[in-house]
């Protein structure tokens, strides 16, 4: 049995609260908010006009004045200037968490940064001369959700998953006890296996008919570090009686749950099937969020292995419904509607909500979908690495990815193409 | 060819005043902002009505402006200045006085710089002291000017060899001078080794390189020279003044501030060489940027500033008399009236009533201004030559 990554919680000792890194943002500075979100790279203001690379976000450009400033993806490398170590902060939450470095980073397309430091990162020895310390500026959100910069050596892939910021703007599930609420489903068996991979400590299978015996949960029976459970996400009294009784260990909870049909408004009457959908999609999410929600916030400081994140398995289609899936696109729309919602409570105790939008995943239920589709491996991977970069939408694969171009390009292009069939 | 900026002949300072410092205060910056005038009326024999000019600089005033103070102080001005600039405040609004007074706009103008520090106030003002630190500093620490400072400062010593030693000799110096200023907030003999013994705060800066936020004021009037012969009132005389505001924007890393911008014209106005100046006062809020002021006044070359500390002594009997008051750094930092400081010790040292610590037959004195971190460094910079009157 290996140990576990995070010291055992000593249960004499008083819950820390969670005090966020500072909220206050201009408008403006929110395009790196919409970058970090989705887990971009670098994207600063360029004017349209003069070319010249904006930073701090400006409302006119600094150099000619033109207000045409657009949201451009940039070079992330720069030279690391100057560092600072800071012993002191006029802000709780850095102050519970001292030290911090700063550094100053010229970035190569000009303008100057100020940046947290990652402990990988070696000061500059030398004024300019040989010893360049290059580095480069990663986008991440904070524990308030907001974005800030994080410099890495220039050479770093990722960043180390014991590092001070990862920590702090990642929600790795090393160490974490999980929830997944559906462990029938092969994307829900993916998902076990991916967080188990990815260093869980304990990740709660739900099986929402567990005296059936199914195969899936004889399948994960001798997983270590797995436990199946029962819940009904459709039966309030079960999701409540799992909430009393984990609620206060969950470190992230996966509500990946779904009822997934294929009709569109007209292939068949009644409201059935949309009901069903809605009742596990929506209600579902909802009963999970009461039941399990208030306990998250309050383990958000709940020492090193605190609890980090939710995530909700949504589906592009919310963003724009795909007739012939009618009902379950408006179910997906509902719980993405219920999701912002969700954000709006946890964000403002450091819980983070992840959305993960796949596009038609490779199961029986788009039996009759064409290729492309995202096999429940690729969307659990992705999610998992979603969870550790921090990112709160995810939109995984390639559908997914056109999808969210397009809506975001033109929805009502998208509306119309749709029109006209395919995906 | 740009006709020559006119000159600032025949303006006066007249009755620096200060508002003892307290470390914090229940009462509101309007408080100290009327004692300053009270005790410039006082020091100057003169009536409030005689005073038709006001200059105000605070940062925590609001919701008044210098507006809200005509009517809290019964004034009735015909000409009115809100100086916003902090540390740079004082040279600045000193520059628009005098102008004001030369044209006739105005006889006499109280210049004020108050300020209150309550235990929460110099917390609260960080987080949105400007949309660039709201969105590009504030969220990286919350470490307010000692973060950016301290980059600057680690920037500065690689860049130019300084040492903490160096800038400790500053900071020692100014003690020493403090002990003969009986309003300095610190006062307790500090030696090199104190200084770099002194825990840190954000690294490279520590404890004894950072100014002590107190409430206060400082204040000093200013008319045309017949005027203050006219009510014999003593006074020393503006002889050059400027101001850069944003200069060297291309530097990553702020090296140098706009003073070098404007320093030839600054002594060409005095009619002077740096070399001619008796006593000197630079904004002290971090010993880095007085080796700044130093260079980019003319005392020493671009990043001399280090070896200009190791063979000056900078005591008020030092080779380099500085801060005589004991600046910031042991004074206090009454919030914008910091920016003052350097103005009203450098009138009392060409008054010759500077007490203890004054220096012998000072006639040219220099005080220099520096505010405002809107993002990475301080944007505003200021300087004036003042002379005795004989």
């Amino acid at each position: 049995m290996t140990p576990p990554v995070f010291p055992r919680k000593n249960p004499v000792l008083r819950t820390q609260r969670m005090n966020l890194p500072p909220m206050g943002r201009g408008r403006v500075a929110h395009g790196l908010t919409r970058a970090a979100a989705v887990g971009d790279h670098l994207e600063l203001q360029v004017c349209e006009e003069c070319g010249a690379v904006q930073y701090p976000p400006h409302d006119a450009c600094g150099t000619c004045l033109s207000p045409e400033l657009d949201w451009r993806k940039q070079s992330p490398c720069g030279e690391l200037l100057s560092v600072a170590t800071l012993h002191h902060s006029n802000h709780l939450y850095f102050r519970e968490r001292l030290p911090w470095r700063i550094g100053v980073v010229r970035l190569d397309t000009g303008p100057t940064v100020i940046a947290f430091l990652t402990e990988s990162v070696v000061p500059p020895r030398a004024a300019g001369g040989a010893e360049r310390t290059r580095v480069q500026v990663l986008l991440r959100l904070d524990r308030a959700g907001q974005a800030v910069l994080v410099a890495q050596p220039i050479e770093e892939l990722n960043m180390d998953l014991k590092d001070k910021l990862q920590m702090e703007t990642g929600c790795s599930p090393r160490g974490r006890k999980i929830l997944v609420t559906d462990g029938k489903t092969a994307v829900g068996q993916a998902i076990v296996h991916a967080l188990l991979d990815a260093g869980a400590d304990t990740v709660w299978v739900g099986f929402s008919e567990p005296w059936k015996r199914g195969e899936e949960i004889a399948r994960l029976r001798d997983v270590p570090g797995v436990e199946a459970v029962a819940l009904d996400l459709t039966d309030a009294r079960s999701v409540a009686a799992l909430g009393g009784e984990l609620g206060g260990k969950v470190d992230i909870v996966v509500s990946n749950a779904e009822v997934h049909r294929t009709e569109s408004i007209s292939s068949r009457p009644g409201t059935d099937i949309a009901r069903a959908e809605m009742e596990v999609n929506y209600f579902g999410l909802l009963r999970l969020a009461q039941a399990f929600g208030p306990a998250l916030k309050g383990r958000a400081a709940d020492g090193p292995g605190h609890a980090v994140a939710w995530v909700n398995l949504l589906s592009v289609f919310a963003l724009s419904n795909l007739p012939s899936q009618g009902t379950f696109s408006a179910s997906k729309a509902a719980a993405w509607s219920l999701s912002q919602g969700l954000r709006a409570e946890m964000l403002p105790h450091g819980i983070r909500v992840l959305n993960v939008f796949p596009g038609p995943i490779d199961d029986e239920w788009n039996q009759n979908v064409p290729p492309p589709k995202l096999s429940a491996g690729a969307l659990a991977g992705a999610m998992v690495r979603a969870l550790t970069d921090g990112v709160e939408d995810l939109y995984p694969g390639e559908v997914a990815q056109e999808w969210f171009a397009r809506w975001k390009d033109n929805h009502k292009a998208l509306e119309r193409e749709l029109v006209a069939g395919g995906l | 060819m740009m006709p020559r900026r006119t000159g600032y002949e025949g303006v006066a300072l007249v009755a620096p005043f200060t508002v003892p410092y307290e470390r914090y205060s229940i009462r509101n910056a309007q408080w100290f902002a009327a004692q300053a005038l009270r005790g410039l009326l006082k020091e100057a024999r003169l009536d409030k009505s005689q005073v038709d000019g006001i200059s105000l600089s605070s940062f925590l005033l609001r919701p008044d402006t210098v507006v809200g103070l005509t009517q809290q102080l019964g004034l009735s001005p015909r000409w009115m200045d809100d100086v916003p600039t902090g540390g740079a405040s004082g040279v600045m609004a000193l520059r628009r006085a005098a102008r004001a007074v030369q044209c006739g706009d105005a006889n006499i103008i109280a210049c004020i710089g108050a300020d209150t520090n309550h235990v929460e106030s110099f917390r609260q003002g960080l987080a949105n002291f400007s949309s660039f630190a709201r969105d590009a500093t504030y969220p990286y620490g919350a470490g307010g000017p000692n973060s950016m400072f301290a980059l600057i400062t680690d920037n500065y010593m690689r860049q130019f060899g300084a040492t903490r030693a160096d800038f400790g000799r500053i900071a020692v110096s100014q003690r020493a001078n403090a002990a003969l200023n009986p309003n300095a907030m610190l006062r307790k003999p500090m030696s090199l080794d104190d200084y770099l013994r002194a825990r840190p705060i954000a690294d490279p800066i520590h404890l004894l390189d950072c100014v002590m936020p107190c409430a206060g004021a400082e204040a000093f009037l200013v008319m045309r020279e017949e005027r203050a012969e006219a009510l014999s009132l003593p006074h020393v005389k503006l002889r050059g003044a400027i101001e850069r505001h944003n200069a060297y924007a291309e530097d990553p890393v702020m090296i140098r501030g706009g003073w070098l911008r404007d320093r030839d014209e600054l002594y060409a106005q005095a009619g002077i060489s740096p070399d001619r100046l008796d006593v000197i006062h630079t904004y002290d809020d971090y010993p880095v940027i007085v080796l700044m002021q130093f260079e980019g006044l003319g005392l020493c070359e671009l990043g001399g500033g280090p070896e200009f500390v190791r063979e000056n002594t900078l005591t008020h009997d030092g080779t380099v008399p500085h801060n005589t008051s004991g600046g910031q750094l042991s004074a206090g930092q009454a919030g914008a009236a910091g920016g003052f400081l350097g103005l009203t010790e450098t009138m009392r040292q060409l008054l010759g009533t500077a007490g203890e610590r004054q220096v012998k037959d000072a006639r040219w004195g220099l005080a220099s201004g520096f505010g405002i971190v809107n993002f990475d460094r301080c944007v505003c910079t200021g300087a004036v030559v003042l002379e005795s009157a004989p």
